[in-house]
């Protein structure tokens, strides 16, 4: 919870005053039953009628003035408020930036964005209500205990027995109600989880007539959801009617208490009326501070989910500074590796086995092997996306790990296996890989990813991408892909399996133009087929997260069993059996 | 000005499809309304016993027995209002979630028929959103609206009978100044809706940022673009908080002023009730009464302000779920809908026109008559149109013009559900779901035994990797595939269509995440599968296209050639280059 107070920090001001004004307002209040007090026994009892019309004034002040302390309270309260959740909402997002790619394979999205939307606005109420109330139902409840004690002692201990066994009645239905808005808040998101995976696979849903099946599923979770709530239900709805009976029975004694002490001269009839209407009063706030509780609870619910996101480590950014600034150490590979390995976080066996080799400026390099061999782990390593688990990885002679993160994306550019853009134009899309390219230099790598005709066909650079580029095909987005990359004109330019999705003569153009690029990136091919790599200066051939060969597709043809298989499953004659 | 009539004429409409769903409970609510009398009974009868008492209480009085009575009575009618309000409580939390549960029910079967074309234009987190959040709001606004509505209707009638009976003059005053109670919060009302429906479209914006940044996370470190999407989500969120204070704000204008109508209330009771106590009119315990119905008089139309603020909200929220619910589902199946069963596979295209966007032309005239069992690949350039067509295929969007038909008959007359069992389908999108490995596997056909399902893994070679996941088959894998590779989340989708084995095939970039060698062994039992079945092969590769029956070449959404693959290279026209290009 700790972690939340600092978004509060900017609203001191604010969550001072809010309940500082709520106080004056509650000060205000008590007095109103002294004032009736005094009506009934000067006014009524001496039949005063001028003290009367006194007292009435003194009563429309007191409300004129609590309106406007409470307006002002208001208002601070929902400033601190709001302006909390913003933070937080904020602080949140930014964290998340700043996961490992190790942290984006166990974060669920959905999960994120429940904390993102219902999470925070629980806590912003609660930050609302506390300000408003934290303060202010506590002060009525002990003012009109104090209250009490002036007008009578004895009926002021049956206040302090009342509001005792009021507390406790709050706090055990309390310690009940906390576990079961938990489990209610645990079936919410499993449901959001249904609903968003539902849409998310509605195509292959539909294609295998699953729909019938996803409502049942959808049906028995919200009937879990139901089912929870109904019975946290039950327990929250005891509150008020528990306190209603504790309250009445405290006013039944105050009377029978109160009529004894009349009867002997010690008390006014005024003085019975006050403390009944103390009674009421804290009644009233109870009811108010024990709805307040409820808010809280689940407040601080969300406020702990939400602090549990924040709580998971993430990169801190490095500045860059003279002190980490790295020359580059002269004759140096571009990007070689020594030795090294990776296992995933959870992951049994390792993706990748004593990786060596190395690189330099120009080259291209082509990674080719089976599904699950290992190919893209090799590649995250290079950008520093995955920290690997042994042996060293380096770009111009400097580990990664001493590279900022900045800097290694200023040398590097990466087209991921899946294509994805997002929401916004072309142009703003083609920007991610270089923000100061002009309109010239994105059709350039518009160009040369093959991708002119896509542009033309949306209007231009100007033209929209929906969001996740739903209005792409798999082909388009792939080619924009690679020109978002290839516009940054980085040294360092890793295509990951990103050609899967075109045609081979698109495929053969696109490889054409990379290698005709001048000067020429370092270029890393991570592909299936021999053809997007035949004419690499380095093959690696990867095998079970190890290299099994590397050198030149003629070479490699001849000593390489592994690449000769993969060569032949795709180059098989037509004739002679099942040859493909 | 018309601005403003609209959303009250909307919010009118909302209510009553709101409540077609409250109507179901129309019992408990008769009871829920029996209860709030029976409560506002025994609170209102409670203060005029207590102000009986006070009168009897004198200086000098000895005996306190007469007292006892009325404090028996006082404890009886205290402990039965308390159950009432208890049930009352446990009833409306009950009805609310369960109107909540009906509507979040309707709007995920509505989904379940929407057309494709209806969630492609809307983002993910969006309808996320209006399902989950948008009906926890309307949740709240329902559950307070129960809770403290007819309790404060019942409240200020009952109080309104009781101060009659006791004095009129003072009743006027009450009478006559309340309506200024209603006035201030009526119109703080109106003023916050609109403000409340920008927050929740607020909202709705920045959950659509939040699912595509933190969807493609990886990407947006990639690039180091995380700032930029920092810049974007700040944007919004500094809407969100300007609009949000004005809401919360104005919102919470209501308890201060109302509050404040009441103290002035209160204070005029307590003069004229005092006069009247002067004038021997009236006894100081019934003054008691008077100001603590005044008090409770006044109260509920605080509650009920506040009510209609929260209810205002939930209004607007039970407006965004319910679009979604009485949105124009795709056509049904016709009543003369056939039922396709054991398909030949014979499928017929004739003069199909299609496009998303009727501004963009994409397929103008498709025409292809393909017998049973025969293979056809379809290639072209990207963005041909390839994909378009298994989405006709498939009838996710229905044709504009001309037909589809299998095995004689037009899709549009078949029931969708045969239709679509008939044809196994691997899309280069691979889809999974949250759920144990051989939960997605059996997806395809529920009532395979576990051997049929190895059997299926096996032919995929999805077997060999399977087993070595930490819990093999019940290996729990998260939506989306989680640690699985492409390639591997693309040999389950192979297995759970080899499982189910339907006559006709459609295989979108079925094998262009798995590597060549696998390729090869799996490319035997495709054979085998394809085998007597009608298949659609949207593929690039040579290999895959070669074996087909048939080829067919595609460009701007059109047919230019087809034939085999040596007729087509023969003929030297469009796919002789396109091939050409690659050897």
């Amino acid at each position: 919870m700790k972690r939340l107070l600092p978004y509060l920090k900017n609203y001191r001001k604010e969550c001072i005053l809010a309940p500082v004004f709520k106080m004056l307002e509650a000060v205000l209040e008590l007095f109103v039953p002294l004032v009736v007090a005094a009506m009934i026994d000067k006014g009524m009892g001496l039949s005063n009628r001028k003290y009367l019309v006194m007292m009435t004034a003194l009563l429309l002040f007191l409300a004129l003035v609590g309106l406007t302390v409470s307006i002002i309270a208001q208002f601070f309260a929902a400033r601190a408020a709001v302006g909390f959740a913003t933070g937080v909402r904020s602080a949140l997002f930014r964290h998340l930036q700043r996961f490992s790619y190790t942290q984006i394979d166990s974060m669920g999205t959905s999960t994120m964005i429940t904390r993102m939307t219902s999470d925070i606005t629980l806590a912003q109420n609660g930050v609302n209500m506390v300000l408003r109330l934290l303060l202010r139902s506590p002060f009525v409840v002990l003012g009109a205990m104090i209250m009490a004690f002036t007008i009578d002692v004895w009926s002021a201990f049956l206040f302090v027995a009342v509001i005792f066994a009021l507390s406790a009645a709050v706090f055990l239905i309390m310690n009940y109600h906390i576990p079961m808005m938990q489990q209610v808040q645990k079936r919410v998101d499993a449901l959001t989880q249904t609903v968003r995976e539902n849409l998310k696979g509605v195509r292959v849903l539909r294609a295998f007539v699953k729909e019938q099946d996803q409502i049942g599923r959808f049906r028995s979770k919200n009937e879990a959801l139901l089912s929870a709530q109904k019975k946290t239900g039950m327990v929250a709805g005891l509150l008020n009617p528990l306190t209603y009976v504790i309250v009445n029975l405290g006013i039944i004694l105050l009377i029978r208490t109160g009529a004894v002490q009349v009867g002997r001269g010690r008390l006014t009839n005024g003085q019975v009326v006050a403390l009944y209407n103390y009674m009421s009063q804290i009644l009233i706030e109870l009811i108010k501070l024990a709805n307040l509780i409820v808010t809280v609870n689940k407040a601080l619910a969300g406020a702990r989910r939400i602090a549990d996101a924040l709580a998971m480590p993430a990169i801190e950014p490095q500045k860059l500074t003279e002190a980490n600034y790295l020359e580059q150490v002269e004759g140096a590979a571009a990007v070689s590796f020594e030795n090294v390995s990776l296992t995933y976080q959870g992951a049994g066996q390792a993706a990748l086995c004593d990786i060596t080799f190395s690189a330099s400026d120009g080259q291209i390099i082509g990674i080719i092997g089976g599904t699950g061999c290992g190919k893209t782990s090799l590649v995250n390593l290079i950008p520093h996306f995955y920290e690997a688990t042994g042996g060293s990885v380096k770009i111009y002679g400097r580990d990664v790990r001493d590279y900022t993160e900045q800097q290694l994306l200023s040398m590097i550019a990466v087209v991921p296996q899946k294509a994805v853009l997002f929401a916004g134009s072309i142009a703003d899309n083609l920007k991610w890989g270089n923000d100061h390219a002009d309109d010239h230099a994105m059709l350039e790598a518009v160009g040369i990813a093959q991708a002119t005709d896509v542009v033309s066909a949306k209007g231009g650079l100007e033209g929209m991408v929906e969001q996740n580029g739903r209005n792409l095909s798999g082909g388009q987005k792939q080619r924009l892909t690679i020109a978002r990359a290839v516009v940054g004109k980085k040294p360092i330019l890793i295509l990951d399996d990103s050609s899967s999705a075109l045609d081979m003569a698109t495929d053969r153009r696109l490889r054409d133009a990379i290698a005709a690029l001048k000067p020429r990136p370092l270029t890393f091919i991570v592909s299936q087929r021999t053809t997007s790599i035949s004419h690499a200066d380095l093959i690696l051939v990867m095998d079970n997260g190890r290299i099994v060969g590397s050198g030149k597709h003629e070479m490699l043809l001849e000593s390489c069993e592994v690449y000769r298989e993969i060569y032949d499953s795709q180059n098989a004659p037509m004739q002679g059996g099942q040859a493909v | 000005m018309k601005e403003k009539n609209l959303p009250i004429r909307q919010q009118k409409e909302i209510m009553k499809n709101l409540w077609e769903y409250l109507a179901d409970y129309r019992f408990m609510i008769i009871l829920t309304l029996v209860l709030s009398v029976l409560i506002v009974a025994g609170t209102l009868y409670v203060p005029i016993v207590i102000g009986r008492v006070i009168d009897q209480l004198r200086p000098g009085m000895t005996d306190i027995k007469p007292i006892m009575k009325y404090l028996i009575c006082i404890g009886v009618i205290v402990l039965l209002t308390a159950i009432a309000q208890w049930l009352l409580n446990v009833i409306n939390n009950n009805v609310t979630t369960e109107v909540v549960r009906d509507i979040r029910r309707d709007a995920f079967e509505r989904i379940q028929i929407l057309p494709l074309s209806y969630l492609d234009r809307h983002p993910v987190g969006d309808l996320v959103s209006r399902l989950m959040t948008d009906t926890d709001q309307l949740a709240d606004g329902l559950l307070m609206g129960a809770t403290q509505l007819f309790t404060g209707v019942a409240t200020i009638v009952g109080t309104l009978v009781m101060m009659l009976r006791l004095s009129w003059s003072i009743t006027l005053v009450v009478v006559l100044l309340t309506p200024l109670s209603l006035f201030v919060a009526s119109y703080i009302a109106k003023h916050t809706y609109d403000l409340f429906k920008s927050q929740s479209e607020v909202r709705g914006e920045q959950t659509a940022l939040v699912d595509e940044v933190l969807g493609n996370e990886k990407v947006v470190r990639a690039f180091g673009r995380q700032e930029e999407m920092v810049g974007r989500f700040e944007e919004i969120n500094d809407r969100w908080f300007d609009i949000s204070l004005k809401a919360l704000f104005y919102s919470s204008l209501t308890n201060p002023c109302t509050r404040f109508v009441n103290a002035v209330v209160y204070a005029l009771v307590a003069l004229t009730g005092g006069f009247a106590v002067i004038s021997g009119k009236m006894t100081v315990g019934l003054l008691a009464v008077f100001l603590s119905y005044a008090t409770q008089y006044t109260k509920p139309f605080n509650e009920i302000s506040s009510v209609v603020t929260e209810l205002q909200n939930a209004i607007a929220c039970a407006g965004r779920v319910l679009e979604i619910i009485h949105e124009k589902p795709q056509p049904a199946d016709s009543l003369a809908a056939k039922e396709l069963a054991d398909a030949e596979g014979r499928v017929d295209c004739s003069g199909v026109r299609f496009s998303y966007d009727p501004q963009q032309k994409l397929i103008e005239d498709f025409s292809v008559h393909v017998s049973p069992g025969q293979n056809v690949a379809i290639v072209g350039p990207t963005g041909c149109g390839k994909t378009t067509v298994i989405n006709l295929l498939m009838r996710f969007y229905d044709v504009k013009s001309g037909s589809i038909s299998v095995d004689g008959t037009d899709i549009r007359d078949l029931t969708r559900r045969s239709l679509r069992s008939c044809w196994g389908m691997v899309l280069q999108d691979t889809w999974l779901s949250s759920g144990t490995i051989r939960d997605n596997i059996k997806m395809a056909r529920p009532d395979a035994t576990d051997e049929e399902m190895v059997k299926a893994a096996r032919a995929a070679y999805a077997d060999s990797f399977i087993m070595r996941l930490p819990y093999g088959y019940d290996t729990y894998i998260e939506e989306d595939g989680g640690m699985l590779s492409q390639g591997q989340k693309q040999l389950l989708c192979i297995t759970r269509v080899m499982l189910a084995l339907p006559p006709m095939l459609i295989l979108d970039e079925a094998t262009s995440s798995i590597d060549t060698r696998t390729e090869m062994k799996i490319q035997s039992a495709f054979i085998k599968m394809m085998e007597g079945r009608t298949t659609f092969i949207v593929a690039h590769r040579l290999s895959t296209i070669r074996n087909a029956d048939r080829i067919l070449v595609m460009r701007e959404g059109n047919i230019v050639e087809q034939g085999t693959h040596e007729s087509l290279m023969a003929l030297g026209g469009f796919y002789a280059e396109l091939v050409g290009n690659v050897s």
